[in-house]
Parts: C-alpha cells; structure tokens; sequence
C-alpha cells in the first residue's frame, strides 16, 4: 500500500471540501468519543492511586454515611494492628453565604490529619495555627482563590446537619496534587458546640491511615469485624473506593456512557461510509483506467481503502487534538471539578481514539472499495455517474 | 415560480442509500438528545407531582432538606395550633409529624446497595397524602410493619410484599405497597412515627412537619406566621418549592447530555452538508435546465435548501423512533439532597419530540444553506456543461 501513498494523497486532496468536510465531520464525533472516554476512563479505570492515597482508608456506619458513629471508637481502631493514625471525618455541611456556594467542608483532628495527609503543602506556621486555634479552618488554593480568601479572613458557615453556625477564622491555604476544593477545621469545634447533647459523642465517619498499603484490607476487615455485632456495625473503604461510591449515585453512569459512545461511533462510520460510497462512486470511470494501465484488483482495492484511513486519520489526529483541549475545559468546570479529577486525555485514551477512526477508515470503505475493485474495465469505462 | 416538492421528495428516493445514511446520522444525534430530554422530564415530573399545593413543609432554620432538619415534638405541639390549618372531620389540625432517615438495601442495578429514604409518620400524615394501596393493608401503629411505595417494591427485591427488611433496631414485615402516581413517595419506605424514631433513638429530635392550608390564599399567611415565630425556630417552604429544588439532582447528567447532543449535532451538520455539495454535484446539468426552463436562482436556493430540511427531517423522525422504546423505562438516580435514590420512568412526550424535530431541522439548515447557495449561483452554460 506504501507504494501508492502518493496516489492515495492526491486522491485524497482531489476533491478538498469533500475531504475537509469529512476530516471536520469525523474529527468532531472523535473529539466527542475522545472526551467521554477520558471521562469513562478517570471514573471507572483510573489508575492506581497516588502512594499517600493509597494509604488511606474511611470508616463509616454500615447503612449509609449519614447515619453516625460513635467517637469512642477512634480508641479502638487505634488499637488495630498496621493502623498508623485515625482522625475523625465529620462533614459539616452547611451554608457559605448561598446555598449555590457547595464545596466539601470537613472537621478533622489537625494533629492526625497532618500524618494521614503527608502530601499537603503549607507553611509550617499555618500548620501551627491550625494546630492550636479551635475555629481556625484551613482551605485548598482553588477554593480560596475561587472567594478570594486570604490568610486571617473570617468565614461564616451557616449550620444545617449541626444546629450551630461555625464561625472560622482562615489560618492556611495549602496546596495538594489531588484537591484544592476541600475546607477542613477543626472537630473539637463541633464536639463542643454540641457539648451536653445526644450529639457530642457522635462522628460521622473516621479516617484511617495504614502503615503499609498492602494491609490496607485486612485492616478494613479488621475494623468491620471488630465492631460487626454492635449497635454501630461500620463499613470500611479505601478512599478511592469510598469517591466512587458517590459517583454511582449520578445514576447508571457506565451505562450511560457506554451508550452514547456507541452511538457517536455508529454515527462516524455511518458518515464516513457515505463519504467514501460517494467518492468511490464518482470514480468509478477511473478505476476503468487504472486497470487499463495494469492496476490489480488488490492494487486498487488497496488504494480506496488507505485513502479512507487516511482521511479517517486525519480527522481522528485532529479530534484528539481537539479532544486534550477540551478535557482541560471540562477539568475546570465548577460543577464537575469534584468527580473528573483523575480527568486527562492520556496517551491510552489518544490511541484508542485512533484507534476507533483506523477502524472507521477500515469498515467504511472495505464495501464500496470491492465492488469498485470488482466491477470488469468495460462495464466501468461505460458508467456515467 | 417554485419548484414542485416532489422534485425533492424523488431526489432523495433515487439517492436512497445516501439519504438512509446521513438521515441515520442525524437521527442517533437526535436520539442522544431525545434520550437526556425524557431523563430531565421525568424527573420533573416524579418531583412535581409528589407536590400538593396545599401542603407547607416546615423544617428547622438552615435545613435544607427533611434530612439535616430537627423539629423536636415541642416545637410541633405550639405550631399545629397556628391559624389556617386546616382542619380534619374530626377537629384535629392536619399537620403530620415524620421522621426521615436513610436506610441501605441492595437494588437490581446495584447490589452492593443504594440508599432509600425511610419515612415515619402517623395515620393522619398517611391521610394527608391521598396515595393507593396496590396490595396488602397500611402499617399498623405500634408495629414493626412498613408500606413500600411501588418503584422501591420494583426495585429493590429484598422489600417486596411479604419480604422482612432489617433495618434499625430489627427485622420490619412489609405489609402494603402503595402507588403515588408519578410522585417521588414511590420510592419510599413508611413506617410507624413512633416505631421508626426509637429504632433510631430519635423520640426527641424528629424531622419535618408537613401542614396543610385551608386554602390556597391562606398558604402564604401560614407561612409567614410559621417564619416570624422566632420561639419555633423553623422555615416554612411549600411542598412545590422543596421538590422543585430537587430536581438539580437531573443537572449532571442533562448538562452532559446537552453537551454531547450538541457536539454530535455539529458532526451530523457536516456530513449533512457534504451529502447536499454532492447532491449538488451530481445534478449540475439538471440545475441548468431548470434554469434554461425558467426557475430563477432563488427558486433553486430553496429547493436544495428545502431538500436538505426534509432530509434532516426525516432523521428527526427516525431519531423519534429509535427513542421510543424509552418510554416510561423505569430507572433511579441519587438525589444529593435526601441522599437517596429516585426512581421515575423516561418520559418522550409529544413536545420533546417537537423539540427534537426542531434541533434536526437546525442541523438540517445549517448543512443546506452553503449547498443550496452554491447550487443557485451555477450559471446556466457552465452547468449544463459539467458531467
């Protein structure tokens, strides 16, 4: 085929709205597959968590997040072998000013957090402040950007699940490679806001962290089957399991996504057949010439087919092109931020959307490019359009 | 003059493999988008109609949904006796007192568990929801029975008729299921006010108060005087507003969708457009007899953009076909705000069609109009001389 690759070029640029019709419209479509790909990817095949992360484990009730714990079971879980720290993992909840303004808002125990989050970034004063101030808070970079909070500044969070309003003071911004989004203070804030009621004792969740990353599933059975037959049976996940546990809860996503890709696919072939009948079409004459001048079946064959792929090609190199630019776009999108940030259009995701528009090339035109290849040098000569 | 439409109608017939392709082409576009439309409307609809206009819920200041709200039974005692409550046969003021937790029962799409939402109430709350029995009795006071509402019966086969669940502090008997319509409630669990709350140790601190109006002109009065009771601590908000703001939990994946209708629709439009230069190619010499016959340019302007419309049409219809069979497909998704799943049924109803037909027809347009504009600007010599 490499022989005709000039052939198969000229013909290609022959008729160029044509092509670049093609090429846009293919491109388009794989820009499309290539996103939801990257998307299906970072929800559902993202690679193995940071070394940090993978530590990390979270302990809730059995039935459902929202249903508590019990504080003295920090103790216990202390008590587990291969267990390194233990923070609680309150969810505060609330309302910043508009009930719009939803970003995560966790209490935790500073001293334990900063063991469980060894990759936090910040300076070490900040780290003393939020050590030492009970309604001292700290936020990731994107989000304090986001409100334009800076170091000292007080912020109001409204209580809902806690009958309280928790008035932070801001004593840290810090960096982390995995989540900027997140507000963390402090839960001896909360435990004694709620001092003297049913609820002082009560934690939603804790936060675990394991000396090795391999015994992290012991340690999870560990847990459960400690507290397995009293009145607050817990379940433990792996932080990266305990996200996407949320992310079922958009619905049947998989599905959702596998469907559509399925149709945008099955929309391109159909396209790029249509193209490819009707140039074949329209050549029909010239393929009588070809082999006149002593082209073979498979000659010719050979050369509609590698024109099909390069054109499908072209537009699958353009659409990934198009592709990595709008991943990044959907990254940043306020709404989605939380779920997509594993969200990147990696070289895997690239060749398999290459690898989609080859085969388009391929399958599209294997039809057309027969019987144009079949057709006898009379009958072709003879044909008209 | 115009040219006749069956000019049209015969091009597309004679080209029909073309025409079968690009229409398939828009038509998958159209499904995509047909498909999010049905999710968003039934969503919207389980929302709306578990609303009754004459019902208030009131939950305490800052909840934002009867699952973070506390009204302790105190609170309920002074505020069932405020004016324009209406009032039951008996004399009593219709005003229910429930308890909402979530419970964790493993459903056909997901066996791991997905989350329901669990309602105590009292009889009276039963009463003021006017819902059906499909099968079985309601649950009776004091008893460890519940009723499920027919999507969680559907759904989830450990809370069928007859079935025993184990939640809180024990086994329950489920001895009713109940059809709320389209509404949101089938896809609860109710139980006895009393019987759920000290399952969950919540005798003192229970969930929402649900009140019914008089009528409709004393709904915003009984608000008000509900909000101004600083003493009760509580927001008043009709049943309409809580469920309207819950179908946000549709908003992920209609802007996901939107998105990929959109993109798709610009793909379709190119091969739209590709299949109408050829279209066009192909009948030069036709084009200028019918301009040797008379039509002016204008006239050809439109026939091959009207061409393209009923290209792109057809696709619309083809689109509505394959998104049919959706209809009134059952299926849940999580609600952010009472941490439980929804279930509710697609619904492709007549306007979503329209709608659906109009996005076919705009990318029928955008792909005729270059086409058609070059058809008409062939001049009569040159054209009847190209092959």
């Amino acid at each position: 085929m490499f022989r005709y690759l000039s052939l198969i070029v000229k013909s290609g640029l022959r008729n160029r709205r044509r092509s670049s019709l093609t090429i846009l419209s293919i491109a388009v479509s794989l820009c499309l597959l290539g996103v939801l790909m990257a998307m299906y990817r970072a929800l559902f095949l993202s690679d193995q968590p940071s070394p940090a992360q993978a530590l990390r484990m979270i302990v809730h009730h059995k039935v459902s997040l929202t249903v508590p714990l019990i504080s003295a079971y920090e103790a216990k879980i202390r008590q587990i072998p291969g267990v390194k720290a233990v923070s609680a993992y309150q969810w505060f909840g609330g309302v910043y000013k508009d009930p719009k303004n939803f970003f995560a808002r966790l209490a935790v125990e500073p001293d334990e957090f900063f063991k469980l989050k060894s990759e936090l970034q910040m300076p070490e004063e900040q780290r003393q402040a939020f050590l030492h101030l009970r309604t001292g808070c700290i936020a990731g970079v994107t989000l304090a950007q986001k409100y334009g909070w800076k170091v000292g500044d007080r912020i109001t969070i409204v209580g809902d699940i806690f009958p309280f309003n928790a008035e932070l003071t801001l004593v840290g911004v810090y960096n982390d490679p995995e989540d900027t989004d997140t507000l963390y203070m402090n839960q001896e804030y909360i435990r004694q806001a709620m001092q003297n009621t049913t609820r002082a004792d009560q934690i939603g969740a804790f936060w675990v962290q394991a000396d090795n990353a391999a015994a992290v599933p012991e340690i999870s059975k560990a847990i459960d089957d400690e507290f397995a037959n009293s009145p607050y049976p817990t379940k433990t996940e792996s932080e990266k399991a305990f996200a996407l546990s949320f992310i079922s809860f958009l619905g049947n996503l998989r599905l959702f996504l596998a469907a559509i890709c399925g149709a945008v696919t099955f929309t391109i072939l159909l396209v790029s057949a249509n193209t490819i009948s009707m140039s074949v079409r329209e050549r029909v004459r010239e393929v009588g010439i070809l082999k006149t001048l002593g082209f073979t079946t498979g000659n010719i064959l050979s050369i509609i087919v590698g024109e099909a792929i390069f054109i499908a090609g072209a537009g699958g190199a353009l659409g990934s092109l198009l592709a990595a630019f709008l991943v990044g776009g959907v990254k940043k999108m306020p709404m989605t931020a939380g779920f997509f940030r594993d969200l990147a259009f990696t070289s895997d995701v690239a060749a398999a959307a290459m690898g989609v528009a080859l085969f388009i090339g391929l399958v599209s035109s294997l039809l057309p490019a027969w019987g144009a290849s079949r057709t006898s040098i009379l009958e072709s000569l003879k044909y008209t359009g | 003059m115009a040219i006749p439409i069956a000019y049209n109608l015969r091009n597309l017939v004679v080209r029909r493999t073309t025409t079968l392709m690009t229409a398939l082409g828009i038509a998958l576009t159209v499904a995509v988008l047909l498909a999010v439309l049905a999710l968003v409307s039934g969503l919207r609809t389980a929302f709306r109609s578990s609303a009754d206009p004459l019902h208030i819920l009131v939950m305490r200041v800052g909840g934002t949904s009867e699952l973070n709200s506390v009204i302790t039974n105190d609170v309920y005692q002074s505020l069932k006796v405020k004016p324009g409550i209406a009032v039951s046969p008996s004399g009593e003021p219709l005003a229910s007192l429930e308890v909402v937790q979530v419970i964790n029962l493993p459903s056909v799409d997901s066996p791991t568990g997905m989350n329901v939402t669990l309602r105590g109430l009292t009889t009276m709350g039963v009463g003021m929801r006017h819902l059906r029995l499909v099968s079985g009795r309601w649950f009776a006071p004091g008893q460890r029975e519940v009723v499920v509402g027919k999507s969680t019966a559907n759904r989830y086969p450990g809370a069928r008729m007859g079935e025993r669940i184990r939640f809180g502090k024990g086994l329950w008997t489920v001895v009713g299921v109940m059809d709320g319509g389209h509404s949101a409630l089938n896809s609860e669990i109710w139980g006895d006010l009393g019987q759920v709350a000290s399952d969950y140790n919540r005798q003192d601190g229970l969930s929402s108060v649900l009140v019914q109006a008089q009528d409709k002109a004393s709904v915003p009065a009984l608000m008000q005087t509900l909000d101004d009771d600083q003493r009760l601590n509580v927001k008043a908000i009709t049943e309409q507003e809580y469920y309207d703001r819950q179908t946000i939990s549709g908003a992920p994946l209609q802007a996901l969708g939107i998105f990929v209708s959109i993109i798709m629709a610009v793909g379709s439009s190119f091969a739209a457009m590709n299949t109408m230069y050829a279209a066009v190619a192909r009948r030069a010499t036709e084009i200028g007899t019918l301009r040797v016959l008379g039509f002016s340019r204008a006239s050809i302007l439109f026939s091959f953009f009207l061409e393209s419309l009923l290209l792109s049409v057809l696709g619309g219809l083809l689109g509505c076909v394959l998104a049919l069979p959706l209809n009134n497909v059952e299926t849940g998704i999580g609600n952010f705000m009472t941490f439980s799943e929804i279930a509710f049924n697609f619904q492709v109803t007549v306007p979503i069609m329209v709608a659906g037909v109009t996005f076919a027809l705009l990318m029928g347009a955008f792909g005729g109009l270059l086409p058609a504009r070059m058809a008409a600007k062939k001049e009569i010599l040159t054209a009847l001389r190209e092959t």
